[in-house]
């Protein structure tokens, strides 16, 4: 029967009770069943009183119009960032939990059975990788750069504010479709990859690959946006003075990674589509017949997917380049080696996909030129290392919370490079390719890597933009249990993959593997406690925020622009764009007696862009498409799209967006920031971590001087 | 500012100061995003070129391509390309913006004649079998070359957008700036079909 | 290629032994850190030669990272400080030669175990004419077609020892990944294309063989056992084979079709379980109408 409603899918498509979780309970036929169902179950529940709780606590405090006014529709990429970077907690949560129950069910699963069933597992890794990379990973990224770099580079805000909200809430509509997904199963089983022919129509007819190539589609899209806008804004809004050789190390990575990030996203977001068009109307890309072929899809995938590992690595690469000077109280040691170093990774990222699927029958001379583009990689990564060695060289090491992240990222992450090396030879990578050897690998170099150099920064980052320090001791625990814990969750895999244990596997029959998941779940349990602490350190200092106060604005002895503003930094961030003489611009005003102001000139009006609510419209109206193209609401799927357009040409027809900040505003802010500094006591680097520090730094050199 | 700072290329007249100093930034991304584009095109290129052989014992570009319709579609293009530079001349030179508008209808007209012929091959092509469903090389196809004519609809919308603009605040800044990236858009989907025209047709059929 | 064996069995046992549960009886872990074939010797060796190569450069990052921290530490410095020092000719030729070095003679190497140990070509050193495999994987178990034998089986992949086995591969459901850790290296196995993959053994025995490639919820249960026999054994594999095999035809191509790991299967059809399925037919030109060879299958 073709009635209007199977057509149009009125109301609700082919989503069914069966849908929800609990179902899985009712139906249980078995033990295994029965947890997998109630594991489910507890994880929506969870997700649904999250939703729930928040809306309360908002609602009770009266915070929905600040909450509208001054966040959601701020175009300050300052905000922008904090909010990308929240964000970027809420899902690295979610999928911390999943790869909690991950490594439980490989304990209690050998033999088969266990706590979820193979299908339920499937979909945990899949979420699990897809968070971790597209919306833990790049979020913090991407707030991170959004936060920091316009700072750095002495700018206003990005080029393209409006859109930078844009990308944000592009992000945030695939967050919510993943957590969508949670409540209204099922989420697709095809891993982070989603290799066809196992997730086309044939092998998976369900909701769940559609949730996922809708949730990476909005993701991809947001972040070619962000790289566009990065780049334009490294190229064409530095301050006077702010040559490309004078950046700060992190706004090189970030320029670096917005480039990735400008040719990488289009592979990908080609490769979803694709396999929406194979999905959605019956085209034949990637299926098995009909003239499709599934290595299109491997080649697509990677052409973005082995880039896409250096825009997560390089920004991380930056943040370690002011950790390793700021912390050392020097210069950082070999800058034009490190930009050259950075380079030459983003250029050589394009160049070694393959390495990716070695084992597919390709010819051996390819696999040999392709691992030795790959091994090529290891060289600046290298000089990288080196390079930061040599900046604690005839320094002042303190071993800080982001200097403690840091000296276990140079142990552990020549550990990953070691293991990268050994993937790069075809004739190794035979034998641990799809094993957790592997596995094993790219948790080594972005869990240290990256992950490590987020929170390196966010400490850091922290008082600067809201004007207090994040409490040590709770840090050092923190950091601690994520070494630890790395180290006991990540090592034990690099033995199973030799003892060739393959990924993915939710039950097995090798007793010899069992004793290394279970150190493997004591590593992740740590791992756990690491982010616990994460979460009670922030608790504790909002709750001391007095006693943590840097209201100068400088409590590291900071070297880059950022640090000569008051903490938080204003919303014009600049009273007039400085002057650069060189690099460390900061740090040599500093060391010259000198301050950010007051501007020659005198203080000028400040035009700074409106607020818009462009970016939220667009975000619910994304989100709302991906919902209901993965249930087939075709009624509601054609006025949505036809919407876009429309919002996008109403908003072609705003004028007036810019505000105007008096002068004598600005004025009266920046002197009482110069009063404040002038009655603030300096404190030497050993009061770094005490009351006493102010955010008025000696710096290091005249310290050492005395 | 002066004249050493200026976009290179940019074209907008002497009394369009304050444009002038917006675009240097605008155009610029608007050149970035173009870049981005390009890939996506050409990715689609090169999946059309592997494809190409899998025509899973249906029509191929022997049975389906029409090279008299495919050269009028290309002088179209090509014209209405030609139609939009005298429109952006316009802008540049002339105080009032009559002749800007009225080159830019010819281009639209050009453009929305080159999609209706395009849509016109592609229904003769369903009539004779050659649907996406039917082979990889026709997936191929219907991914890559209906896209750049979706490219040359809403670039047409986008054009409406400008004029409605136009009715409401004048030729402001906003309005000169978005005919400069029209511009620059209307050229780069030439380029493309150019591109898609060797690739795809010729290379089809040779 | 026996010698370091028990060492490296006793390495892995490490971790076994800490745990009581892991107690004896149960299957054991099947590395190719253990090798049985000249392919996974191969690969053995060339691990621990990039090792050794790469501690060129590891081992100075382990050992003056602690003395930096150590020596340059904010609060009782030994050093001298110089805020400034951000360049030395020698320590940038250092940093840029050394791993440039490296991953020359890395590469060199490289170059050539790649082509040595291409799964495409002849196992290096292995005598005896090939005994030829079609390898078709389904969703979730291997069948293994025989050609020259005229028989296949699920579930158990027996050949002589003395001869390397010449694997041809594909798949008639998502791609797969084909492995038996302790002989050599993996390979995709994908519908529409043929893939190739070379082996053998030293001697006989019993290796674990599985998919490694994540293809629905019957994934884990996707092994087999890889049994190299002697001459004699192998010819009264093929002649039980022939002897109480089930004939390959249609019915046992839908059994084999549908979705189920070789356990189930051996239900439906009726056999043993715990036990290979053995036909005694060798569907050969299925092979190459799965594998996209039709042209090879009249």
């Amino acid at each position: 029967m073709n009635t209007w409603s199977d057509v149009w899918g009125f109301p609700f498509g082919r989503l069914t009770w069966d849908a929800l979780p609990v179902m899985d309970i009712f139906k249980a036929d078995g033990r295994t069943e029965l947890l997998s169902g109630i594991t489910g179950t507890a994880a929506a529940g969870m997700a649904v009183l999250g939703f729930v709780l928040v809306v309360i606590l908002i609602t009770v405090k009266g915070w929905w119009r600040p909450l509208w006014s001054e966040w959601l529709t701020s175009v300050d990429h300052k905000k922008i960032g904090i909010m990308y970077i929240v964000f970027s907690f809420v899902m690295l949560a979610r999928a911390l939990a999943e790869a909690f129950v991950m490594r439980s069910q490989q304990v209690v699963g050998h033999d088969g059975g266990g706590i979820v069933m193979p299908e339920h597992f499937a979909q945990l890794f899949t979420t699990h990788g897809t968070i971790m990379i597209f919306f833990m990973a790049m979020p913090f990224l991407t707030g991170m750069i959004n936060f920091a770099m316009p700072l750095q580079i002495g700018a206003r805000d990005v080029a393209f504010p409006v859109l930078n909200s844009v990308s944000l809430m592009l992000t945030i509509a695939g967050g919510v479709i993943l957590m969508v997904s949670l409540v209204l199963e099922p989420f697709s089983t095809g891993g982070w990859t989603g290799y066809p022919p196992y997730t086309e129509l044939s092998y998976n007819p369900g909701a769940g690959p559609d949730y996922w190539i809708w949730a990476v589609t909005l993701s991809s899209v947001g972040s070619t946006f962000t790289g566009l806008n990065f780049a334009v804004t490294i190229y064409k809004k530095r301050c006077p003075g702010m040559t490309l050789m004078r950046m700060p190390l992190f706004t090189w990575t970030s320029l670096c990674t917005s480039i990735l990030m400008i040719f990488a996203m289009p592979p990908l977001t080609i490769a979803t589509a694709l396999l929406a068009l194979d999905r959605y109307m019956g085209f034949h890309f990637f299926t098995n017949g009909g003239g499709g072929n599934m290595m299109n899809y491997a080649n697509l995938f990677w052409l973005f997917g082995h880039p896409e590992v250096y825009i997560l690595i390089l920004p991380a690469f930056g943040i370690w380049s002011e950790v390793f000077a700021t912390f050392s109280g020097k210069t950082l040691y070999g800058y034009t080696a490190l930009v050259i170093a950075t380079m030459a990774i983003a250029v050589l990222s394009f160049t070694v996909w393959v390495h990716h699927f070695f084992t597919m029958g390709q010819s051996a001379n390819l696999n040999a030129a392709f691992g030795i583009a790959t091994m090529l990689i290891g060289v600046p990564t290298g000089v990288k290392i080196y390079d930061w060695m040599l900046t604690m060289y005839r320094g002042r090491v303190r071993i800080s919370v982001p200097m403690l992240y840091a000296i276990a990222f140079l142990f552990l992450f020549t550990i990953g490079g070691l293991s990268g090396i050994l993937l790069a030879n075809p004739t190794i990578d035979y034998q641990t390719h799809n094993t957790l050897f592997l596995v094993a690998h790219f948790h080594n170099m972005l869990i240290p890597g990256l992950l490590y150099g987020m929170i390196a920064g966010y400490t850091m980052w922290f008082p600067k933009a809201f004007g207090f320090r994040l409490d040590e001791r709770w840090g050092y625990r923190a950091a601690w249990c994520w070494i630890i814990g790395f180290m006991g969750a990540f090592f034990p895999l690099y033995v199973l993959g030799l003892m060739g244990m393959p990924r993915r596997m939710s039950g097995y029959f090798t007793g010899e593997w069992l004793p290394w998941t279970i150190i493997a779940l004591g590593g992740a349990a740590v791992i756990l406690a690491g982010f616990l602490s994460l979460i009670v350190q922030l608790w504790v200092s909002v709750r001391d925020r007095k006693r943590l106060a840097v209201p100068v604005g400088d409590p590291w002895d900071g070297r880059s622009l950022e640090w000569g503003l008051p903490a938080p930094a204003p919303e014009w961030n600049f009273p007039a764009l400085p002057r650069v003489e060189g690099r460390d611009a900061f740090a040599t005003l500093k060391a010259s007696g000198r301050d950010l102001g007051p501007p020659e000139d005198g203080f000028e009006d400040i035009w700074l862009p409106k607020n818009a609510a462009f970016g939220p419209v667009i975000g619910a109206l994304g989100t709302a498409l991906a919902f209901t193209l993965t249930w087939h609401m075709w009624w509601a799927v054609l006025p949505l799209a036809a919407l876009v357009p429309l919002v996008i040409i109403a908003q072609g027809f705003r004028r007036n967006t810019e505000k105007r900040i008096p002068a004598e505003e600005v004025r009266k802010e920046w002197r009482a920031f110069r009063e404040l500094a002038a009655r603030t006591p300096r404190v030497p680097r050993s009061s770094e971590y005490t009351r006493d520090n102010r955010g008025h730094a000696i710096p290091m050199a005249q310290e050492a001087a005395r | 500012m002066n004249q050493k700072t200026r976009h290179p290329g940019l074209n907008l007249g002497p009394k369009h100061q304050s444009a002038d100093d917006q675009a240097e930034t605008e155009v610029f991304g608007f050149w970035v995003f173009m870049m981005s584009d390009a890939i996506l095109f050409g990715l689609l290129m090169a999946t059309y070129v592997v494809m190409r052989p899998n025509t899973n014992g249906g029509p191929g570009p022997q049975e389906l391509f029409e090279l008299k319709s495919i050269f009028i579609e290309t002088m179209l293009l090509l014209t209405s390309s030609v139609a939009i530079g005298f429109s952006h001349l316009a802008l540049k030179h002339e105080p009032r913006p009559v002749k800007m508008v009225l080159w830019l209808l010819v281009a639209m007209a050009l453009a929305l004649g080159f999609v209706g012929f395009e849509v016109h091959d592609f229904l003769k092509m369903f009539s004779e079998g050659g649907t996406p469903q039917r082979s990889g090389f026709l997936s191929a196809f219907f991914a890559l070359v209906p896209l750049h004519g979706l490219h040359v609809t809403f670039s047409c919308l986008w054009a409406v957008a400008i004029l409605g603009q136009m009715l409401v605040y004048g030729l402001d800044d906003r309005v000169k700036l978005s005919m400069v990236r029209l511009a620059v858009l209307w050229h780069f989907l030439d380029i493309v079909w150019i591109g898609i025209f060797s690739i795809v047709y010729i290379g089809g059929l040779a | 290629m026996p010698p370091t064996v028990p060492k490296r069995r006793a390495w892995l046992r490490v971790g076994a032994l800490a745990a009581v549960w892991a107690a004896a009886g149960k299957a054991q872990a099947e590395s190719f850190l253990d090798p049985a074939g000249p392919v996974a010797a191969a690969q053995v060796t060339h691990l621990r030669i990039i090792l050794i190569i790469m501690a060129i450069v590891v081992i100075p990052v382990f050992a003056a990272t602690p003395w930096l921290i150590r020596r340059y530490r904010y609060g009782r410095p030994k050093g001298d400080y110089r805020p400034d020092w951000s360049f030395s000719t020698l320590f940038e030729w250092l940093a840029w030669g050394v791993p440039v070095i490296v991953v020359l003679i890395l590469a060199v190497y490289l170059w050539g175990r790649t082509h040595s140990l291409d799964p495409y070509n002849p196992v290096p050193g292995a005598a005896g004419k090939p005994l030829v495999v079609d390898v078709v994987g389904y969703d979730w178990k291997w069948l293994f077609i025989y050609p020259e034998e005229g028989v296949a089986s699920v579930g158990e992949l027996a050949f002589p020892a003395s001869r390397p086995l010449e694997l041809h591969l594909t798949s008639d459901t998502v791609m797969q990944s084909f492995l038996i850790p302790r002989l050599g290296s993996q390979i995709y196995a994908m519908k529409g294309m043929r893939t190739k993959l070379n082996l053998a053994a030293d001697s006989p025995g019993t290796f674990e063989g599985r998919n490694t490639q994540y293809n629905g919820e019957g994934f884990y249960t996707q092994t087999f056992k890889a049994r190299a026999m002697s001459d004699a054994a192998f010819s009264h594999w093929v002649s039980k084979a022939k002897a109480s095999g089930l004939p390959f035809d249609g019915k046992a191509r839908d059994a084999v079709e549908a979705k189920s790991n070789k356990v189930e299967l051996a239900r439906k059809l009726d056999q043993p379980t715990g036990q290979p399925i053995l036909f005694s037919t060798a569907p050969s030109a299925m092979f190459d109408e799965i594998a996209g060879l039709k042209e090879t299958a009249q």
